[in-house]
């Protein structure tokens, strides 16, 4: 049962300011996953919220109680480290009862606990091993199962899948996701991919610099990225970006003239817009299509197979990159002279500062 | 709130408090001694006639800087940090690049190198003095003598390199100690990129291993620093510091005004002089140290 | 490569020649310990002899030989336990609580080893006298601990840096109290780097001369006294000389042999992987 709240924290190491004034509420029992890149606040907020780190400024609150000035291990979180984190010296049972040892749990208490853990995971043939002789997944688990041991209110990951290899990642991510369900227990992950993020998550917080750049479900940062940073952050391949002029603005029409001249329109956002304004036009590949009178004209650069899709990358007239998406058996080759269409109704729209600018019809 | 906030201070305490101890022993064992060494000086006060005890000013000073025996000392005590530091890094460079080279019997080798460093300083002295150096008995005298080179008398002839000698055996084991571990850490590939280049053996060596081994050198010189300005036991157990004062250095001198003199007054300037001396090398070496610490981190 | 094994052979020569060359005073002095007295003078140097166990019967019979042995190993003992006791918390505040002032004390405390021991000889001397400690084991392990602890604190540190952090952050939130931390995790992992700073201090306390020499007469003497006493020799004795020396220095070559190389970490700042 644990609600995390952060009110306004901030942190600064020295005067330099890393994490400024961020407010977001963990329901109970949620996924919840901070997102960004290296450098973005991002394990700085989950140690915060640990008690590895102090905080500068602002309230951690669990359960409605402020926890800054309490100890971590008073704090009825349990952590999950990048680099796993296990005491070298101990097996792996010792590893995972060492809370309980500390607490004074009588060992029958600690022996069946760990037992019934290792039960879930499915670690029990490992128990007497000592880190070393142990694979990167196995170590892994043993790091999950010393948090699950001591029943927290929840559970901090930090980037706890980058050390292992790609095939063992795709199968930890759902594991990780089962055992959420299975524990109903609030969750809070921190990680640099997306992916990850989008896969596993209830809610995501994706953060830049240091501030929250939006917070919501997958599907909402998907199809309603609010700043350019979202956009471009969230979703594989990367959103196509183009520069584009206002030509006409109308109560519910905008064209949008492209750098060869070709026009779009979209539906008007919220905002007026008034002719000659610059913005920038966000498409995702899958909604840019191959056309033979497409407005776009470019020449394919480099193909990517992925079997049943294939993502052309295309370079237009004036230079812009396109990504755009295909069935796998398109028949083009690098080299190529083509034209690309959009879907209008897909556009995003966002304004020199990076917002989105609101639409007033539906989202593509 | 406040249990914890008062908790919260102690927490921010708790690293000081465990440092307390060590820094205040040294603190103490810097300042109380220091102080009481500066005030002697300042006084006429020999323990042969305590009741006669007087504020003398510069006077110490003035007769120490004076009288020939200081500056005599000084010059030993240089000279003989030189030769040993000079010994110590040419040879110990050389032996190190030698074993770290694979041959059968390394490790054994390296055993015997280092083993001259654990060997206690009176012990050595003793063993070159009685068993080695001796113009009668000794080894060296023996050997010299069947060349038909006569004999080299060496603590009477050559008192301050006899034991600059001793030193050297007794220290270029420790530069080989610490220079090997650093050799054998240079990356395998490095050596054989170069030879691909075409690089020899002396190349090798000049551009890629010496360039290595200048951080490790450097913490070698510092260290043996520390110990070879207050070189003592050795002089002790061969020369007492003879003949005359060929033989004695700084830490020799001080020594016998005290303890066989018993002018505490004067071995007190004595004192303050070697202090000085030792400041003045080791800001030198602080600065060598401190660029280390930051490379490290 | 031309010449391969020609070389290899110039490197072995060469290589036992050295190793051969340094160990040389003491594999003689060895050697002599099983001499009779006047073999051990004989010129040329006798190689071939009837080995005795004389000398050494004779060493370990009188009793003030083994009185300064167990005052060696009680001060190496002694001082090496206080510089511990005062070292481990200070390297451990150190290493896992940097803050700006660290890389200062270190370096001071570096520069407390500078002091010349003959420049505060003087009021350490008449302290100790006030004291009532001159020639008491206790006064001598003082001030060889108070020697030895800057070069304690310095390999401790550097060895206390090797422990990830994280290792210990992890044990924070499984609850560990500071002392908790201390003893549960990090000794246990740093112990190899706390056995080979102890070899070393205790080394270093076995082999110093300068305090014992001059802060001891009769009852304190350790075995680095006792042998400087036969600095001035008396008749033929070398043979025992030998004996006692080898008995003084054995147990230290051994314990150097054993832990060189993590020595050589500590000792070099970290200069040395």
């Amino acid at each position: 049962m644990a609600t995390i709240e952060l009110k306004n924290v901030r942190k600064r190491f020295g005067s330099h300011e890393v994490v400024h004034g961020i407010d977001l509420v963990i329901t109970d029992r949620e996924f919840m996953a901070f997102v960004g890149p290296s450098g973005s606040g991002k394990s700085t907020l989950l140690r915060m919220i640990a008690g590895l780190e102090e905080v500068s400024e602002g309230e951690v609150l669990i359960d409605g109680l402020p926890v800054q000035n309490v100890p971590p291990s008073k704090r009825g979180l349990a952590m999950v480290f990048q680099s796993y984190a296990l005491y070298p010296h101990m097996t792996v049972a010792e590893n995972m009862s060492f809370s309980l040892r500390l607490a004074g749990v009588p060992r029958e208490e600690r022996d069946q606990k760990v037992r019934s853990v290792a039960r879930i995971l499915e670690m029990e043939p490992l128990l007497d091993r000592k880190p070393r002789q142990l694979s990167g997944g196995q170590l892994q688990r043993v790091a999950i199962g010393r948090a699950m041991v001591r029943q927290p209110k929840a559970f901090l990951l930090d980037e706890p899948l980058s050390n292992l290899d790609a095939a063992l990642q795709a199968q930890m991510r759902l594991e990780l996701v089962r055992l959420h369900r299975e524990l109903s227990t609030t969750m809070v992950y921190v990680t640099h991919d997306q992916l990850e993020a989008m896969t596993m998550a209830d809610r995501i917080v994706v953060l830049n610099d240091g501030r929250v750049e939006q917070m919501g479900s997958p599907l909402e940062l998907y199809k309603n990225p609010a700043t350019l940073f979202v956009a471009g952050f969230i979703g594989t391949p990367k959103m196509n970006f183009l520069d584009v002029e206002v030509k006409s603005a109308s109560a519910e029409n905008l064209t949008l003239a492209f750098s060869n001249g070709a026009s779009v329109s979209v539906l008007a956002p919220a905002q007026r817009l008034k002719a000659g304004e610059r913005v920038k036009l966000g498409v995702r590949p899958e909604h840019v299509a191959l056309e033979q009178d497409g407005e776009l004209p470019g020449e394919i650069d480099v193909l990517e197979h992925l079997g049943p899709r294939a993502y052309l990358h295309a370079r237009l007239a004036d230079g812009t990159r396109l990504v755009a998406q295909a069935p796998g058996d398109t028949p083009v080759r690098g080299g190529d002279r083509v034209a690309f269409r959009i879907r209008p109704e897909a556009a995003h729209l966002f304004d020199g500062s990076g917002r989105a600018l609101g639409r007033s019809g539906p989202g593509g | 709130m406040t249990g914890t906030r008062a908790a919260k201070r102690l927490r921010h305490l708790y690293p000081g408090l465990l440092l307390a101890p060590s820094v205040a022993t040294l603190f103490l064992w810097m300042i109380a001694p220091l102080v009481m060494t500066l005030w002697f000086s300042l006084e006429r006060y020999n323990l042969l006639s305590p009741g006669k005890r007087t504020f003398a000013g510069l006077e110490n000073y003035r007769y120490l800087l004076a009288n020939r025996a200081l500056w005599v000392a000084m010059g030993n005590t240089l000279l003989l940090v030189g030769w040993v530091l000079a010994i110590t890094l040419v040879f110990g460079t050389l032996f190190t690049v030698l074993l770290d080279r694979d041959f059968p019997g390394r490790n054994l080798c390296r055993l015997l190198v280092i083993a001259p460093f654990f060997v206690m300083p009176t012990v050595s002295a003793l063993v070159w003095k009685n068993m080695l150096m001796n113009p009668v008995f000794g080894l060296c005298a023996w050997i010299t003598r069947s060349l038909g080179l006569g004999t080299v008398e060496f603590f009477s002839h050559l008192p301050l390199f006899a034991i600059a000698l001793i030193v050297a055996w007794e220290w270029t084991p420790f530069a080989v100690l610490i220079l090997l571990p650093a050799l054998q850490s240079l990356n395998p590939e490095l050596k054989e990129a170069a030879r691909l280049d075409g690089a020899g053996p002396v190349a090798l060596f000049y551009h890629l291993e010496l360039p290595h081994l200048l951080r490790p050198l450097a913490v070698v010189a510092m260290i043996e620093m520390i110990f070879l300005l207050s070189l003592f036991a050795e002089i002790y157990v061969t020369t007492g510091g003879g003949p005359g004062l060929a033989s004695t250095n700084l830490a020799y001198l001080i020594f016998r005004d005290a303890l066989l003199g018993w002018d505490v007054g004067r071995a007190s300037a004595g004192g303050v002089l070697a202090i000085l001396l030792a400041n003045i090398v080791s800001l030198f070496l602080m600065r060598v140290v401190g660029r280390n610490l930051e490379e490290s981190r | 490569m031309r010449n391969t094994w020609q070389a290899r052979w110039g490197l072995t020569i060469a290589g036992w020649t050295v190793a051969l060359l340094m160990f040389f005073p003491i594999l003689w002095m060895f050697v002599t310990s099983f001499k009779t007295e006047i073999t051990a003078v004989a010129t040329p140097p006798a190689l071939v002899f009837r080995p005795t166990l004389g000398n050494y019967a004779a060493v370990l019979e009188r009793a003030d030989y083994l009185a300064f042995a167990k005052n060696s190993l009680v001060v190496s003992l002694g001082s090496t336990l206080l510089a511990l006791l005062l070292g481990v918390p200070a390297a451990y505040s150190m290493a896992f609580f940097p803050t700006r002032a660290t890389r200062g004390i270190l370096l001071w405390m570096l520069s407390t080893k500078m002091l010349p021991a003959v420049g505060v000889l003087v009021p350490i001397y008449l302290l100790w006298r006030d004291l009532g400690l001159l020639d008491t084991v206790f006064g001598l392990v003082l001030i060889d601990s108070i020697s030895v602890l800057p070069i304690v604190v310095w390999m401790l540190f550097s060895f206390f840096r090797e422990v990830p952090a994280v290792i210990l952050e992890a044990s924070r939130m499984d609850g560990a109290t500071p002392t908790e931390e201390l003893t549960h995790v990090l000794l246990p992992l740093s112990t190899p780097g706390i056995a080979s700073t102890a070899l070393l201090s205790i080394i270093l306390c076995w082999n110093e001369a300068f305090w014992s020499l001059n802060l001891t007469t009769v009852k304190a003497a350790t075995l680095t006294a006792f042998t400087a006493s036969f600095a001035s020799p008396e008749g033929l004795f070398w043979a025992k000389l030998s004996a006692a020396s080898t008995l003084s220095i054995a147990p230290i070559l051994i314990f150097g042999w054993i832990s060189q190389r993590q020595m050589a970490r500590g000792l070099s700042f970290g200069a040395v992987k």
